[in-house]
């Protein structure tokens, strides 16, 4: 693809995602339509009854720019882990940043904190599983180094899946467990205005972060030694690389709770459109990640009186793609 | 299978002979031999706990989970003092075989789903542990019917009929007075749960059945093709429901409410119509589905419909705690209560 095309697709993308983002803003249980919504939009609303306006800055577009930056924070750093790792099959959440949050979370919820207790322990949660990972690996010097990583990763997402376990295990079965399992499969519904606001600054500066180091992160997909003869320092990058990644995928999780697939299958769907270059893949990931979400959440909150949470539906999408994706590596090698 | 048979026989070669036996069918349809004589009772989950608890305080065997220490001021020392034993079937069991042997009940009472897999769960652990497993069944209108069933089984049989009427006549008395309520006066409620508020039990779900019953209009129906259950809605539905009041079991929702903007477009919210109902020492609305929900009944109708329930509910809380729970309440405790629900006095 060359430069002229791939501005065009990334133009092509924004003006996309836009009329997604304003479609959602038109659609959803309580009905306003199109001009309502530009009526209330341009404060030109004195002849609609106040619940219009209420609706619209108060639920519905705290709602699509949450769904739209949890895509972007999990598909960007799904692309970023997937670079670093030079691994396929990397997640946002391999080195266990959605364990450490469940457990913060449902900690949480056992103990009857409040929800903004249950996101901040949420969030630290997932920050401290991913330093606990990186610590432990940077301690075992066998393998691979990116080995060892993922590996602990799995060690320690396991570790804390069983600490999870216990906690449901404990939980009032008629109160907190079903809090517990609607934490756990995820959720945009009580996303409100303070959740963005908090949620944007972190996740903003997770992705301009990468951003920066978009030509360095390139550079790690070649060997160690290669890299290091470029003068990279690969243990420091990849060290900025997991902040960065886990900072943005920590924030999305402690506000959304788990939504899977995103992190793994769309930045797959963006190398198949623009090559493997980070430099092409973190905008154009994070662009279809974001209209991903914000596809799949509008969907899942205008189709029925209750809520389809969307991480089922991501799972029913993301997982037939992944396969289709499978098959095409294999007949293209 | 063979082995537990195997156990169930060894058991009973060592079991002391019993003296008399009597059969009971319980909601299962199964037919189980119980000693004529019941000394201890195991409640296999905690809405057996209070049925036995109001039935028979000193025949039960110990706590499904440990007290909480504000639960504990609410019932007398001689039940608080009991062990704990953990649940045995229900969601999840978290009781030991061994340690349910250990407490040697004459008998296991569980309230809960019939279905066959409580059903054959129950004839496993008859099986096993060699001790009659009765399980019961019942909505909460069903709630007199259950206590003169279980209190027959357990040997409370006076007891339960006692209980029963007492039940009977609040529910008939709300009953008759609801009827003359016009549908459409009847407020639309919207019972809110978890910490963010957006889990709901729809019309016709065991977690309502309160609501239902209060003469409340639930706005939440249940989603079609499926029985009524806990789901979660957008807070986009409750605004177009636009409920008159919004009950709820998490304080921490109750308190976060008045702050959440998105939140004050719901009229419930903005004319300060959010009740939390109390959760001591057992839950109004639910948390156990047990009789507890009577007391949230009583509490509930005089939210919605004042003016058909003018009495006071303070002694109703006095006279249920002393009836069922077996204390009094100090009057600082019904005042507490009170605070909590929302309601003077």
């Amino acid at each position: 693809m060359n430069d002229s095309r791939y501005a065009g697709a990334i133009l092509f993308g924004l003006a996309a995602t836009s009329a997604l983002a304003i479609a959602a803003m038109t659609l959803g249980r309580f009905p306003i339509s199109l001009p309502d919504l530009w009526a209330v939009l341009w404060r030109d609303d004195a002849s609609l009854p106040a619940s219009y306006a209420q609706v619209v800055w108060n639920v519905r577009a705290p709602r699509v720019a949450g769904a739209l930056l949890v895509g972007a924070a999990l598909s960007s750093a799904g692309a970023a882990f997937q670079q670093m790792f030079r691994n396929p099959l990397v997640a946002p959440d391999t080195l266990g940043v959605s364990a450490g949050a469940a457990l913060g979370a449902v900690g949480a919820i056992f103990m009857g904190l409040s929800v903004v207790a249950i996101q901040a322990l949420a969030f630290l949660g997932g920050l401290a599983a991913v330093a606990l990972v990186w610590l432990i690996a940077s301690r075992l010097r066998a393998l691979d180094p990116l080995v060892t990583l993922i590996l602990t990763g799995i060690v320690v997402a396991g570790l804390i899946g069983a600490a999870i376990s216990l906690l449901k295990y404990l939980a009032d079965p008629y109160n907190q467990l079903p809090v517990i399992t609607f934490w756990l499969l995820g959720s945009l519904a009580s996303f409100g205005r303070q959740d963005f606001l908090a949620s944007f600054t972190p996740i903003a500066a997770a992705i301009v972060a990468l951003w920066l180091v978009r030509w360095r992160v390139n550079l790690l997909t070649l060997d160690d030694d290669e890299a290091r003869a470029l003068g990279i320092h690969v243990t420091a990058l990849r060290g900025y690389v997991v902040c960065a990644a886990t900072l943005a995928t920590a924030t999305a999780v402690a506000f959304s709770g788990i939504i899977g697939w995103v992190g793994l299958v769309v930045p797959h769907c963006a190398r198949l459109l623009v090559g493997p270059g980070f430099t092409r893949l973190l905008p154009v990931a994070a662009l279809l990640g974001a209209a991903f979400v914000l596809a799949v959440d509008t969907l899942g909150r205008t189709i029925a009186a209750i809520e389809i949470p969307p991480g089922v539906l991501t799972a029913l999408v993301g997982s037939p793609v992944f396969v289709y994706l499978l098959a095409r590596v294999r007949r293209s090698d | 299978m063979r082995s537990a048979l195997a156990c169930a026989a060894l058991v009973a070669a060592f079991a002391p002979p019993s003296i008399a036996q009597t059969t009971i069918t319980d909601a299962t349809g199964r037919t189980v031999a119980i000693p004529a004589t019941i000394r201890k009772v195991y409640a296999a989950g905690p809405p057996a706990s209070v049925f036995v608890l109001a039935l028979a305080p000193d025949k039960l065997a110990g706590w499904t989970r440990a007290l909480r220490p504000d639960e504990i001021p609410f019932l007398s020392p001689s039940v608080t003092r009991l062990p704990e034993l953990g649940r045995l079937t229900g969601r999840g069991g978290t009781a030991n075989v061994e340690v349910l042997m250990a407490a040697k009940p004459d008998v296991v009472v569980d309230i809960g789903s019939t279905s066959p897999t409580y059903a054959s769960l129950a004839e496993r652990v008859q099986e096993t542990t060699g001790i009659p497993y009765l399980l019961f069944d019942g909505r909460l209108a069903d709630t007199p019917r259950l206590l003169r069933e279980l209190g027959r089984a357990i040997g409370a049989a006076s007891e339960g009929e006692a209980l029963a009427a007492s039940v009977e006549a609040s529910l008939a008395r709300i009953a008759a007075r609801i009827a003359t309520i016009p549908e459409a006066r009847r407020p639309r409620v919207f019972y809110a749960r978890g910490p963010n508020g957006l889990a709901t039990a729809p019309r016709g779900s065991l977690q309502s059945e309160v609501l239902d019953l209060a003469g409340a209009r639930n706005v939440a129906e249940p989603p079609p093709g499926f029985p009524g259950s806990l789901v979660n809605v957008s807070l986009e539905q409750v605004l177009l429901w636009q409920p008159d009041v919004i009950v709820t079991i998490d304080p921490e929702f109750a308190r976060a409410v008045r702050s959440r903007p998105e939140w004050q477009a719901v009229a419930a919210v903005r004319n300060n119509r959010v009740y939390v109902a109390p959760e001591l020492p057992f839950g109004w609305i639910d948390a156990p589905p047990a009789l507890n929900r009577i007391l949230g009944l009583e509490w509930l109708v005089r939210i919605l419909h004042p003016a058909a329930f003018p009495e006071p509910l303070g002694p109703r809380i006095v006279e249920f705690h002393r009836r069922f729970y077996h204390q009094t309440p100090t009057d600082a405790q019904v005042a507490a209560l009170l605070a909590t629900a929302g309601l003077p006095r």
